[in-house]
């Protein structure tokens, strides 16, 4: 078990070293100089050249490459030995071209926003998800298997942008119900997170769920038609433990799977969510950076996103371990 | 007539887009306890649909059962699935074929059979935990305080099946339905199954019934055979009857197939012409005929009506469903197929 998780690690990092040499090897690859890019609007051949010395740009790829790495790992130091020096502490990613903020308190800052929408919209998907599967499943043929699963399946036809602009319309502009979605800390002032949270967490999990349930109902009636569940009636237990013990527990595997990657997948930023409520997150800085072409930001959040995914991915399979048996003998 | 299990006039459809399916048609049979009945026939023949029947599996689905079916005088068929529910596991049980698929592969073996013992037992969870190790012990588990914390991929093969006769076991059941126990296992384990079975028949007294397509296993254990083709009954008789005079030409074909240690090895084995037919187009009249070497003696009658299922002589308790006269039935036997066995 151990070993197999230190294996885990190992290459969740050889993939972040990947990962981070591609998004490094944009910024040469791309047409725009970084440099030029920073300079701002005052611009002159002097100030680039002195910028791309601070930037270190003048360095050769590889140097410049490693000297992202250990900034990551051990901090790093701009200019050092002159009067401008700039101390980037652990982990540095460098400074936004756009704010001169350092990418890493950037990327701090948005995390509250993503996370919280993140949890709370999966918490909602997976109880909507789960039950409206399951009572499908029970009543497979039904009314009410049909009008869930019609749905879900309109559901999740429709996009976010669409349903999220539905809804602010409906609830902040004409029933004014709830406030403009934005993010307020849980701890200082839970009532508001609640209700600013309220509109991107019904709409993420609106779509989430659709498929969620789509995917339980379909896990549940496979698992019906196994051999152990037959094994469980002729035992003469009641129907309730069957489907609750015998047959959710057999189909909960590839639920949680699915579901550990798209909770993974959220905390790196729920992109069209945060942009259509205009939420300050990871995916809206992400957005945003793009549309700067600034590049360190662009840098850093990709990285971030992907030690969410990998973690995500680790997590899981630790999961899955316990989940199943036979995968955690070996 | 006190008979523990009597299944009378049993018929078992299923509706299916391409009609109504008759898996099962006016089955009629009965078994004592610690006694051995065999049911016999090739895959399709309804022999599971019946024991799925016996107990009260269908209900809930869309198969339409029909007929009596009585254990120790209570109609299985007339019941709810909550009366139903009380007795499965408890007066009758049953194992099934491949038990790595009838096993739940997330549960241990032990948490599986201390459920089954909990369903029909007021007991503490240790208590139960202390039934399943005994049963283990009992089945010949090694080490089953051990074992029972396994999960069943942990088995061997023959070890599941010997977890899921504890499993059926636990409850002390008078009824079994051991759905082809040993189909998935090697011989020698089969052998083995086998004799567990007939010595835990012989210290609970329980009614067994076998169903298998190998009539090997049926020669050894059962008392009497019930032989199937296209659901419906066709020879019924001691075991004795069976293999010693069987009658049906489709009995004859299946002795006569099974090879021999003696036999020539360069003789190809005998074989039935043919293939079992399809339930949703069952040939009309005798539904073997199609296969059968001995319609020419009939002639029409075999593809036109459905013979009986008759006492193969006067007040005999063995019962074959055929058109050839006994007369003439008794001298292709005595001719063609008992040279062949």
């Amino acid at each position: 078990m151990f070993s197999y998780l230190l294996r885990r690690l190992v290459s969740g990092i050889v993939v972040l070293g990947i990962v981070s040499a591609i998004v490094f090897g944009i910024f040469f690859i791309l047409p725009a100089d970084p440099a030029r890019l920073s300079c701002g609007k005052t611009c002159s051949e002097e100030l680039i050249v002195k910028i791309r010395h601070t930037l270190e740009l003048d360095q050769t790829l590889p140097v410049q490459y490693g000297r992202f790495i250990k900034g990551i790992f051990v901090g790093r130091t701009y200019l050092s030995g002159t009067p401008a020096e700039l101390k980037c502490t652990t982990p540095c990613l460098g400074y936004s071209f756009q704010t001169d903020q350092p990418v890493t308190a950037l990327l701090k800052d948005r995390l509250p926003a993503t996370a919280s929408i993140a949890f709370g919209a999966s918490i909602l998907w997976l109880l909507i998800g789960l039950s409206s599967g399951i009572v499908s499943a029970l009543r497979r043929g039904t009314w009410v298997d049909k009008f869930s699963q019609g749905v879900a399946l309109g559901a999740a036809s429709l996009q976010i942008y669409f349903v999220g602009l539905v809804l602010q319309f409906i609830f902040v502009n004409k029933l004014a119900w709830l406030p403009s979605p934005g993010y307020s800390s849980p701890f200082q002032y839970p009532l508001d997170w609640i209700k600013q949270m309220a509109l991107p967490w019904i709409t993420l999990a609106f779509l989430l769920s659709a498929i969620y349930s789509r995917l339980t109902r379909a896990g549940m009636i496979e698992i019906m038609g196994e051999d152990y569940v037959r094994t469980a009636r002729a035992k003469g237990l009641n129907n309730r433990t069957i489907n609750m013990k015998h047959v959710l527990r057999g189909a909960i595997t590839p639920i949680v799977t699915v579901f550990g990657l798209d909770l993974g997948g959220l905390l790196g930023g729920a992109v069209i969510t945060e942009y259509v409520f205009n939420i300050p997150g990871l995916g809206k800085l992400s957005t945003d950076a793009v549309a700067n072409l600034d590049l360190p930001v662009i840098t850093g959040t990709v990285i971030f996103s992907a030690v969410f995914i990998i973690v995500a991915n680790i997590l899981v399979d630790l999961l899955y371990a316990v989940l199943d048996p036979k995968v955690r003998i070996q | 007539m006190n008979k523990f299990l009597e299944v009378k006039n049993l018929s078992v459809s299923f509706p299916t887009e391409d009609g109504v399916v008759r898996a099962v048609d006016n089955m009629s049979f009965s078994l004592e306890k610690g006694k051995t009945l065999g049911i016999v026939g090739e895959s399709g023949s309804g022999k599971s649909v019946t024991s799925l029947a016996i107990l009260g599996l269908h209900k809930g689905s869309s198969a339409q059962v029909s007929g009596e079916i009585l254990i120790d005088g209570k109609d299985i068929n007339a019941m709810q699935e909550n009366e139903v529910q009380l007795l499965r596991g408890n007066l009758m049980s049953m194992i099934f074929q491949d038990a790595l698929a009838a096993l739940h592969p997330y549960y241990t073996v032990g948490n599986q059979i201390e459920e089954a013992y909990l369903v029909h037992n007021k007991v503490s969870k240790s208590v139960a935990k202390k039934r399943a190790i005994e049963m283990l012990d009992r089945v010949g588990i090694p080490e089953p305080q051990k074992r029972v914390d396994d999960y069943p991929h942990q088995f061997s093969g023959g070890m599941r099946q010997r977890a899921m006769i504890a499993m059926a076991l636990s409850c002390n059941p008078s009824l079994l339905i051991a759905d082809e126990p040993t189909t998935a296992l090697d011989v020698t384990v089969q052998a083995q199954i086998i004799d567990l079975l007939r010595d835990l028949q012989k210290e609970f007294n329980t009614a067994i019934i076998l169903i298998t397509h190998d009539l090997g296993v049926v020669a050894e254990t059962a008392d009497d055979i019930l032989l199937m083709y296209a659901g419906k009954e066709i020879e019924y008789g001691t075991v004795r009857d069976i293999l010693q005079k069987p009658q049906h030409p489709y009995a004859w074909g299946l002795l006569t197939s099974i090879p021999r240690l003696t036999g020539n090895p360069n003789k190809p084995l005998a074989a039935i012409a043919g293939t079992p037919p399809s339930m949703i187009s069952v040939p009309g009249g005798c539904a073997f005929h199609p296969r059968c070497s001995y319609v020419s003696q009939v002639g029409q009658s075999c593809s036109s009506s459905i013979p009986e299922l008759v006492p193969v002589a006067q007040g005999a308790h063995h019962l074959v469903r055929c058109h050839l006269d006994a007369p003439v039935r008794g001298e292709i036997f005595k001719n063609q197929v008992a040279p062949n066995l």
